[in-house]
């Protein structure tokens, strides 16, 4: 299993999309490793500088609604995972980005509305911590810490905990 | 309780339920291009299991970027072509023979009524037009449908889009699927098939179905579905001799895949349609949609006709009766690039392809290009397309680009005027 958690970088909009998480010209790249100077490139988000140490040192994300929208990129995936970034929070996702997740054995959590809202306002630098078992999301600010609960079924606990869906798949099927 | 469309074929395709809520289904036909393929079969070789499910049920095509446009790209066309050699995938399409993928299948016979079909490409749900369901998956998802023929999803939800009266002269399905994503939002069929039903559905052809279908998913939808009738069964009976004796033999087989009169959806959207104007995005989202009125004298500095959504034989016939006889204004460029070497020879026929080329349109092999901004007409930062592609994201043509999402008619009349211009006026 992957290790999930640490610091939270927040794209504070919603409908963010494959193209913007990582441009279709950097699909020509057959190796996943080449994908990480390009990761959020292009996304159009007020004082975001994808070149910044907050993206550098981010090990989750935090965002808003139908994240992942558009193409079926798993490539957007792989830019997360080779910069360090296992595990996005978000009100919700686009089906085929959260299916890409967990195909990677990577942690898509939907927290409701009101909790994201609740994430952002509390200021400063964030962390994550996660218990996939328990589905326990806790969130610090070094000081204080909020706890979530998050719903995973068991097929997606099983695809985390397998490292994908092919590892899963090639056993089972 | 009655079933959907969509319900049967999960019932008739379902080999597992690996917990509730998620049902592992049979796959009829894997669809595969060079952009997301290559890291499937460079994957499986490295895990040593470089094999495939059946050959005869794997499709793939070079459609992206192609001719290649550098080494990469090279690169990518030359690892599908050489796995596709390896293990006999004859209906492997290349150079001469290929072309965008959701226009050249549909066009081979390969996507029927009932079909479970997967590709890594969102637009796949372009052949729900057939009453398949046809969902877009990412890299693994392929890698597993290509190695074991099975892929996952989720509840088989629907939304019933129910669209009636007819449509103007100058309107088409893009309009169609644009107002309904203007009405529904990016993300307002997440999760769920969009079956499409009604009038102006009955009415319209193959193609007309396809482009609908083709931007279920810029509204987040899994699939378009279409009810498949005597249309469908036109469209493929020459494919389906053997299964039928006659096209209305085979529109009766194809009743099967209608969803049951109580069947249940989570949600139903209505649209009129007698009064729609031509659509256009303004935005960065495929839900910033205004008439094309309210757009009007927007200038563009390239004119985009091809992909997909609308590079088909009737896209290029309506943009052709703008353009008859008319000249593309000084400062623009035009770009056609048929969806297949099928429209694009017929096109030849037809002599649409002489009426583009005197109006001044460079016309390209069919390929994806330009649409997703890896060739053949990437625009400038600053730069203005108009566009009949199904998506206008930031940055998706060209770093810096706009572009302006339209039906085929719209984009040949701003290729006219220079500026965004409602095409009723040029009938
Ligand atoms: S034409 Fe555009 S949207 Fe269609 S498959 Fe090609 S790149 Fe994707």
């Amino acid at each position: 299993m992957k290790e999930f958690g640490g610091r939270i970088i927040g794209l504070d909009r919603s409908d963010i999309n494959t193209d913007e998480i990582i441009p279709a010209k950097y699909l020509t790249e057959i190796n996943r490793e080449a994908l990480k100077p390009y990761l959020l490139e292009d996304l159009k988000l007020d004082g975001f500088d994808p070149a910044s140490d907050d993206l550098a040192g981010a090990r989750v994300i935090l965002t808003r609604a139908n994240f992942g929208c558009g193409s079926s990129r798993e490539h957007a995936v792989w830019a997360f995972e080779v910069n360090g970034i296992n595990m996005v929070i978000a009100e919700s996702f686009a089906r085929i980005f959260r299916q890409n997740m967990f195909n990677c054995g990577m942690l898509a959590i939907e927290l409701a509305a009101d909790d994201i809202a609740r994430i952002f306002q509390f200021d400063g630098n964030l962390t994550a911590a996660v218990e996939v078992d328990k589905g326990v999301l806790s969130i610090s600010d070094g000081t204080a810490a909020m706890e979530f609960s998050f719903t995973l079924n068991d097929f997606e606990r099983d695809l985390v905990k397998a490292g994908g869906w092919l590892a899963y798949a090639d056993a089972k099927y | 309780m009655g079933k959907t469309i969509t319900e049967k074929i999960f019932s008739t395709h379902l080999r597992d339920t690996p917990s509730p809520g998620n049902y592992v289904l049979d796959i009829d036909v894997v669809m595969c291009h060079e952009i997301t393929t290559p890291g499937a079969i460079l994957d499986l070789e490295t895990r040593g299991i470089d094999r495939v499910f059946d050959p005869a049920r794997i499709k793939a095509v070079i459609d992206h970027v192609t001719p290649s446009k550098d080494s990469k790209t090279a690169t990518q066309a030359k690892i599908l072509r050489d796995w596709a050699g390896r293990h006999n995938i004859v209906d492997f399409f290349d150079i001469g023979s290929n072309g965008v993928c959701h226009a050249l299948f549909p066009e081979k016979g390969f996507i029927r009524p009932g079909y479970t079909v997967i590709m890594g490409d969102s637009h796949t749900c372009t052949h729900g037009a057939f009453g398949a369901f046809a969902a877009g998956v990412g890299t693994t998802d392929l890698e597993v449908g290509i190695l074991k023929g099975v892929c996952s999803f989720r509840e088989p939800e629907s939304i019933l889009v129910e669209i009636n009266g007819s449509l103007a002269d100058g309107v088409g399905a893009k309009d169609v699927i644009l107002k309904i994503i203007r009405e529904i939002t990016v993300n307002g069929a997440t999760n769920m098939v969009m079956e499409f039903r009604g009038e102006v559905i009955d009415a319209m052809s193959m193609e007309a179905r396809m482009t609908l279908c083709n931007m279920a998913i810029e509204a987040g939808g899994t699939c378009g579905i279409c009810p498949p009738d005597q249309t469908t069964a036109e469209y493929l009976f020459p494919f389906m001799k053997d299964e039928a004796g006659s096209v209305e033999g085979l529109a009766e087989c194809f009743r099967d895949f209608h969803s049951d009169p109580d069947a249940v959806y989570r949600k139903t959207f209505t649209l009129e349609v007698a009064d729609l104007a031509p659509q256009v995005t303004w935005g960065y989202k495929p839900d910033e949609v205004r008439d094309i009125g309210d757009m009007a004298g927007t200038p563009v500095d390239q004119v985009y006709i091809g992909s997909c959504t609308n590079g088909r034989i009737e896209d290029l016939r309506a943009a052709a009766r703008i353009l008859k006889d008319k000249k593309i204004v000084a400062g623009v460029r035009g770009i056609l690039a048929p969806a297949t070497p099928k429209v694009y020879s017929q096109a030849m026929e037809e002599g649409i392809i002489k009426i583009f080329m005197d109006a001044g349109f460079c016309v390209t092999n069919p390929t994806c290009g330009a649409c997703l901004g890896m060739s053949n007409g990437v625009l400038a930062a600053g730069e203005v397309c108009a566009s009949t592609t199904n998506r206008n994201f930031n940055g998706r043509m060209g770093k810096g680009g706009m572009v302006h999402l339209m039906n085929p008619m719209s984009a040949a009349a701003a290729a006219v005027t220079g500026e965004i211009t409602d095409p009723r006026d040029m009938i």
